[in-house]
């Protein structure tokens, strides 16, 4: 039987603040614990939450970037269960009337083809603290220092078909909050992670399969992997008579398994209900018309522009969009350069990129400034070295030794472009191979290569290549 | 609508309350009148009322995002039963 996939992505993305969402207290990442959980964090009796003002903007910033409404009025609401990390015995969250609701987000496949992904709603809430189940003499350590800090949980529709559109859509969102400079996408310290809903039903059917959802997935390789995992999980167990439970699951990246977790808690009742301690939220139109006004260009914008202003194929301006900084260091190439985008971008996707997964560096970490790539870039425009010489100097500049006049300075990298001095080389090895030259001459067209790498090879690369053919092709045949 | 034991038992446990056996036949009746009250109030038609959020006809103050919270920490922990490395300890939870 044929199946289809179906799933939908609830991602918490830590909200880029200076305090947490209903306390003064730092959320400064990596503090001694505890050092940075206050009265309200702790839950001490007599303490009154109050809202971030900064935490309405951001969620605003989402809702505009991904043309969802961004609520007049929303409603925080308690979320009723006991853990000792969430000392209140309630999550504050948001239920019925969530800040932000209805938008989309439009995704492109490998195919290139596009593909919108609905976005039911974004709300607000704060995160737990930590458990630390270590040997405390049979007890457990609990860390307060990330109670409070405020989360946007982002929930789509289930419009996600396959464990590549889910890794696109994902992908997608981290750089958009990065973009609005909403959360810094940190996937290793927890401030982006993911909950996956699948389902899987025989196709052309049109109602969903009993779905089941897999928990606190902190990387892009995880969703994939996970999503597999489980969509082959469910086709086995319906193919052989099962039935699918609606559960909680977890993953386990070592073993590449998903297991069921805390199925005793299985019927768990939030018992939701407006939280009495906050008043409802009230946004104002003026505030909106704020911060559309402070909105920063989106990637999609940027994508347009980087093609219509420089030219460049979708794929290219795709891959320079996909985070706010690589764009940002492209853009600085350009302008230095003053023109010759596509050669920028060829230079930034090549040389750029590849070193940077080389060494698994940020694009913040590039050795190689816009200014010192721009540099280079002249360099190859006036032909003073080749594309394939430019690569020796980006290396020698990336090992910090200079810029690119005193790389090709010192290690004496300038391309010939002296006819004279060229016509020099091609005569003698003409006459050194006498051999080469008759068969080339009796039709064996291939030959050319040959003579073009020996000249190469006699001037260690530096001849200009155009230059090259154009004396070769005239001395061969005359 | 009213409640059946299983129904307090059940509720009990999400509150992490206990109850004695013989209390629970009060706590069922109580509870079924609160329910019934609802219930009546449900009669009511309320189709073009706003549901309250708040009892109190007002907006939510927001406050500037500015870190005014100093470690207490030794202070919030003198009162705490048990710590140990800056951590507050609890008894094993583990999933």
């Amino acid at each position: 039987m044929e199946w289809e996939v179906v799933i939908g992505l609830e991602i918490h993305a830590q909200l880029a603040t200076n305090s947490k969402i209903f306390s003064g207290a730092s959320t400064a990442y990596g503090a001694e614990p505890n050092t940075q959980a206050c009265e309200v964090d702790l839950a001490l009796p007599g303490v009154l939450p109050v809202l971030n003002k900064e935490v309405v903007k951001m969620a605003t910033k989402f809702g505009l970037a991904t043309g969802s409404t961004v609520a007049q009025r929303s409603v925080f609401a308690r979320k009723n269960y006991f853990y000792p990390d969430l000392p209140k015995g309630y999550q504050i969250s948001q239920f019925e009337l969530p800040i932000v609701h209805n938008g989309k987000l439009e995704i492109v496949l490998d195919d290139g083809a596009t593909k919108t992904i609905g976005i039911t709603r974004a709300h607000l809430e704060e995160d737990a603290g930590k458990s630390l189940h270590e040997d405390f003499h049979g007890m457990t350590g609990i860390d307060l220092n990330r109670a409070g800090t405020p989360l946007l949980e982002i929930v789509s529709e289930p419009d996600i078909r396959s464990a590549k559109e889910a890794v696109a859509y994902m992908k997608k969102i981290h750089s958009l909050v990065q973009y609005l400079e909403i959360c810094d996408g940190n996937m290793q310290e927890g401030s982006f992670r993911c909950d996956v809903n699948v389902s899987v039903r025989p196709k052309g059917q049109k109602e969903f399969g009993t779905r089941t959802e897999t928990k606190n997935l902190n990387s892009f390789r995880f969703v994939e992997k996970a999503i597999h995992h489980e969509v082959q999980r469910q086709i086995e167990i319906i193919e052989n008579g099962g039935e699918i439970i609606q559960q909680t699951r977890l993953y386990n990246p070592d073993t590449d398994e998903t297991r069921s977790m805390r199925s005793k808690e299985e019927a768990n009742d939030y018992r939701y209900f407006p939280d009495p301690d906050l008043l409802p939220v009230m946004i104002e139109e003026s505030f909106i018309e704020q911060v559309k006004s402070e909105m920063p260009e989106l990637p999609d914008e940027k994508k347009q522009r980087f093609m219509s202003d420089f030219g460049l194929k979708a794929y290219d301006a795709d891959v320079l969009t996909a985070s706010r900084e690589l764009a940002n260091y492209f853009e600085a190439t350009v302008a230095a350069v003053a023109g010759e985008a596509k050669l920028c971008a060829n230079w930034v996707q090549g040389e750029v990129i590849g070193a940077l997964n080389r060494e698994g560096m940020e694009i913040s970490q590039a050795q190689v400034s816009p200014a010192l790539l721009a540099g280079l870039i002249k360099r190859i425009q006036d032909n003073t070295v080749s594309q394939k010489i430019a690569k020796q100097v980006f290396e020698a500049m990336w090992n910090g030794e200079g810029d690119a006049d005193a790389v090709i300075e010192s290690k004496g990298l300038k391309q010939v472009t002296d006819i004279g001095l060229i016509e020099q080389v091609i005569d003698e090895i003409i006459a050194n191979n006498p051999g080469q030259l008759e068969q080339y001459r009796s039709g064996k067209d291939k030959l050319f290569g040959f003579f073009v790498g020996q000249v190469m090879k006699q001037t260690q690369g530096k001849a200009n290549p155009a230059q090259v053919n154009e004396l070769l092709r005239k001395k061969l045949s005359s | 609508m009213s409640l059946e034991k299983s129904d307090v038992e059940k509720i009990a446990h999400l509150a992490r309350l206990s109850l004695s056996e013989d209390d629970i036949p009060v706590y069922a009746e109580n509870l079924s009148n609160i329910l019934q009250l609802v219930e009546q109030m449900d009669q009511v038609n309320t189709d073009d009322v706003t549901p309250m959020a708040h009892p109190l006809d007002a907006v939510q103050r927001l406050r500037a995002d500015e870190v005014t919270e100093a470690n207490q920490r030794e202070k919030f922990q003198s009162i705490a039963p048990q710590v140990e490395n800056g951590l507050y300890l609890v008894p094993k939870v583990i999933e």
